[in-house]
């Protein structure tokens, strides 16, 4: 317990580094929100001065810092200029859609990663390991972008998914089925890209441990003993194999917030991804704060589930 | 301990009979056979040691016993198997769907290093249930009760503890007998112990030795015990055979072999324990009695006898050619001069 | 640095060790700590020239010994003393200067030798680090070595996974003895070894006893061996050492229950076979 205990100041401490540090650099950047303004003509300069003092920006740093602290503390994450909303509606909305995008994605990638992975292992060798290879190989250099292109091209050519976004126009006025078929057509494209990119390392992840696992002796033991070869397979192998793909679902949690972001874009799909990058652009500050630390909460909440993972499932774990 | 006459004259065919069973692995350079015409009876309910040091071949035999030889090893020769109730099947042929009916249900082995052959993220509890559940059709909890009650047989007094331990939790000793404990949960015709004792300290030895010992008289399997220790053997087998090079070298009684070997490497072997404890036996030089050499490659390619480099009694025709196996009354030996 | 205290300690030993501990604290998570104390308050003399054993059971703490006075851990409290001084690990100096002198070789030679390694690079090791050799003398005395400890030295460029468990004790022997030690522990080296492989292997070690003047430590489980070589044998239990004498004495005539309950286990394994060979008339 004493353990955890200090993992959580740990992550604590990585929270607040995390959020001084983007202040600090988006304040480095150069510019600010109100900059494509002053180009405006019609726009006087006092006005500027004016929206500047009402949103706080001509204070120092430290100041507003302190003053994002204590309304975080309160459950306020500041206030977007450019949407004109609070921090965490926008962020809640769009970080639903992009959960919705990536837990699917993930979902989909495990459980497809991890039974193909055991089947091919215990198999090594042969043709299908072999193609499984290849195919994994050419998966892995084939960047994200491209795949998420490729499969656009074939929707505009075939025209059998809509091209882009979350939902089509009339979504609000159609009932409940045809909205979750709408959404689910939709959601083809970007969630094949995502489980496209990160099934080959998955694969390859669970072959590797499997392979390790299965040549060992405890598992030659056991078939000795009788014991049937699918038993041997999921009930022996896969848990001793366990462990470093338990911290790889690990990361794998920690970037469901942040691993779709080129995904988000390219699509079109109203997520997190956008959202960063266009008040990235446009100097949006306490939105970027508030992608940036929520991706962090992630992050840190991927590893701690890990971690606890790994407690739970191996033993040997425990004595340390 | 039963005579062999008397086990031979319930029943006319032996529990494991092999004949010229020759092994060899496929490597990237030729090597020599890991066995050579091995020959051997097994009887219901009898101990038979094999005498053997690395490279001997004893594993080899062992792993043939439950088909474990790796894909594309050739193997002749023939491993007839007659379990009760069952039909006569040589397990040279037997096809890995059909062998697992046969492992751990009818023969079962018990493995040298149990500390890396239990699996290290399971109990050691469901570790043996496991084996029953793969032969057996019964309720979880009758399951359990029942290896409750082999952790008993094989001495544990806490049994409930030490079911849901895991293997990291307990000693060496603890774990030598759950590898037991898991070879006889399905009450196997025939258990194979391979170097049961091996790196265990001298009152862990004793400790495995006794519960071999009583689980043998309990269930009246058939045992065979490998190890490279001719004393654990008195007082427990009831034959013995030596192994060199991948064959048997000389075979007999138990007693009889260790009062009057034949085979020179047998009385090498033999040589190296002292008549008693803390008397330093060492020669005029201070040293200890050893068989000199080693074996290498090139003696197994040789067409004469494999021992002879290493022989104290060799002699010219040893070189030229192997000697054939001579049957003397209820004993074999290989060699030629065997009488001296 | 000579205190009054190393003064006294004797001439005639070659190591010295007063009331040597150590203990390990080992924390479940739960939070509860065990301490297990490996060694307690150990008195230990090794004379010169000298194969002393030390016997026990698993746990008895012999291996832990083993590493205080290899030096490689640092005890909780005792003194030990070398060639009459005392050492410290504090004192770095000095240390560097004793460690040669003090060489361990290890029961799993599989897990101490690098597998990848090939012989002449796992005995060239010692050498190159304490600068005795350089450039082709290195090789030659490698090749040395390994004919020393009775292995070709052809097989100089073979990895050590290659070789059989005996080769490879002989080659960690030969590591071992590259540096001239004066002082060597052999921690279970001889356990897991088939019995001929162990006649040989000590008599190899009883040949480089004499041919190098070396002191032995022989920490073992297995009494047979140690009463036929030991000239000084101690028995530990539970961290302590419970009973020391000469091995007749010690297998002949044991005080201690600990001590009994050992003789007794290995008299219990070996009687029906010495029967056995009584009637053999050899």
């Amino acid at each position: 317990m004493r353990y955890f205990g200090r993992r959580l100041v740990h992550a604590g401490l990585l929270l607040v580094g995390v959020s001084v540090l983007c202040f600090l650099l988006s304040d480095l950047a150069p510019g600010n929100f109100f900059d494509e303004m002053k180009l405006n003509p019609q726009v006087s300069s006092e006005t500027i001065v004016a929206l500047r003092a009402q949103y706080g920006l001509d204070q120092a740093l430290p100041v507003r810092y302190i003053r994002w602290v204590k309304s975080v503390v309160r459950g306020e994450f500041g206030y977007s200029f450019a949407y004109n909303t609070s921090v965490s509606s926008l962020l809640g909305l769009r970080a639903r859609n992009t959960l919705l995008l990536t837990a699917l994605a993930t979902m989909l990638a495990w459980l497809i990663a991890v039974p193909f992975g055991v089947w091919i292992a215990s198999r090594p060798g042969s043709w299908t390991d072999r193609l499984s290879m290849g195919g994994t190989s050419l998966f892995l250099s084939v960047p994200e972008l491209v795949i998420v292109f490729a499969l656009l091209w074939l929707a505009i050519r075939t025209h059998a998914l809509p091209v882009g976004g979350m939902v089509s126009t009339g979504f609000d006025r159609s009932g409940p089925w045809e909205k979750l078929w709408d959404l689910a057509t939709h959601l083809v494209i970007p969630v094949t890209a995502l489980v496209l990119a990160s099934l080959p390392i998955l694969v390859r992840h669970v072959r590797a441990s499997m392979i390790e696992v299965l040549k060992t002796p405890f598992i030659e033991a056991a078939r000795a003993h009788g014991i049937s070869r699918a038993r041997l397979l999921f009930r022996y192998a896969l848990p001793a194999a366990a462990n470093p793909l338990i911290s790889l679902f690990g990361l794998s949690v920690g970037g469901l917030l942040s691993g779709s972001l080129l995904v988000e874009v390219v699509t079109g799909w109203p997520g997190l991804g956008p959202l960063l990058l266009e008040s990235s652009m446009s100097r949006d500050l306490y939105v970027v704060v508030g992608v940036v630390m929520s991706s962090t909460v992630f992050m840190i909440f991927g590893n701690l589930l890990a971690d606890a993972m790994l407690f739970i499932v191996d033993p040997r774990v425990r004595v340390e | 301990m039963p005579a062999m006459s008397d086990i031979a004259s319930k029943q006319a065919f032996p529990l494991l009979r092999i004949r010229e069973l020759t092994v060899a692995y496929c490597g990237g350079r030729p090597s020599p056979p890991a066995l050579h015409k091995v020959t051997l009876d097994l009887w219901p309910g009898e101990v038979v040691g094999i005498l053997g040091e690395s490279g001997s071949g004893k594993s080899t035999l062992a792993r043939s016993t439950l088909g474990l030889l790796p894909k594309g090893t050739h193997v002749s020769g023939s491993l007839l198997f007659q379990g009760k109730d069952l039909p006569r099947q040589d397990l040279a042929t037997v096809d890995e769907s059909s062998w697992r009916a046969i492992r751990g249900a009818k023969i079962a082995m018990i493995f040298q290093e149990p500390g890396i052959c239990l699996n290290p993220v399971m109990r050691v509890g469901d570790q043996i249930a496991e084996v029953m559940r793969a032969h057996s059709k019964q309720e979880v909890k009758q399951r359990k009760q029942n290896c409750k009650a082999i952790l008993q047989e094989v001495g544990f007094s806490n049994v409930d503890r030490i079911y849901r331990a895991y293997p990291h939790q307990l000693s060496g000793g603890q774990l030598h007998r759950i590898v037991i404990a898991q070879a006889l949960a399905c009450r196997p015709a025939v258990v194979i112990a391979d170097e049961p004792t091996r790196s265990l300290d001298v009152t862990s030895q004793t400790e495995i030795l006794k519960v071999l010992k009583e689980t043998h008289k309990r269930l009246g399997s058939a045992l065979i015990f490998i190890t490279h220790n001719p004393a654990l053997l008195a007082g427990f087998a009831d034959r013995v055979a030596i192994m060199y090079a991948g064959r048997i070298v000389e075979e007999g009684p138990v007693l009889r072999v260790l009062r009057q070997p034949f085979h020179p490497y047998t009385r090498g072997l033999l040589q190296l324990f002292p008549n008693s404890l803390g008397q330093a036996e060492l020669g005029h030089d201070r040293r200890l009695p050893v068989i000199p050499g080693s074996l290498t490659v090139a003696d197994q390619f040789a067409p004469g006898c494999t021992f002879e480099p290493r022989c104290s009694e060799r002699s010219r025709v040893c070189h030229n050619e192997f000697p054939a196996e001579e049957i003397l009354s209820d004993r074999r030996v290989s060699c030629f001069h065997h009488g001296n | 640095m000579a205190t009054e205290a190393t003064a006294r300690a004797p001439k005639t030993a070659l190591m010295r060790t007063t009331a040597l501990s150590k203990s390990y604290v080992q924390g479940e998570f739960s939070g509860k700590r065990f301490v297990i104390n490996a060694v307690s308050d150990v008195d230990l003399e090794i004379a010169p020239g000298c194969l002393t054993a030390l016997v026990g059971g698993s746990g008895s703490g012999k291996s832990t010994l083993a590493r205080c006075l290899a030096m490689l851990e640092k005890p909780d409290a005792g003194e030990i003393w070398f060639e009459g001084r005392t050492l410290s690990f504090e004192n770095l100096r000095e240390l560097a200067h004793v460690r040669p002198k003090i060489q361990l070789v290890f029961q799993d030679s599989a897990g101490a030798l690098n597998p990848r390694f090939s012989a002449a690079q796992i005995i060239e090791e010692p050498l190159e680090i304490q600068h005795r050799e350089v450039g082709a003398k290195l090789r030659a005395r490698a090749c040395e070595l390994m004919e020393e400890v009775g292995l070709s030295p052809d097989w100089a460029d073979r990895r050590a996974r290659e070789f059989s468990g005996g080769q490879r004790q002989r080659l960690a022997i030969a590591r071992a003895i590259a540096i001239k030690p004066i002082f060597l522990i052999l921690d279970e080296s001889l356990s897991g070894l088939d019995l001929s492989t162990q006649a040989q292997i000590l008599n190899l070690l009883l040949d480089l006893q004499q041919s190098h003047s070396l002191t032995y430590l022989l920490i073992s489980h297995d009494l047979t061996l140690v009463g036929q070589v030991a000239d000084y044998v101690g028995v530990m239990h539970q961290g302590r050492i419970v009973e020391r004498g000469s091995p007749q004495k010690i297998l002949g005539d044991p005080q201690h229950p600990h001590t009994q309950q050992l003789v007794g286990s290995v008299r219990v394994l070996e009687s029906a076979f010495r029967t056995a060979r009584a009637g053999s008339g050899r």
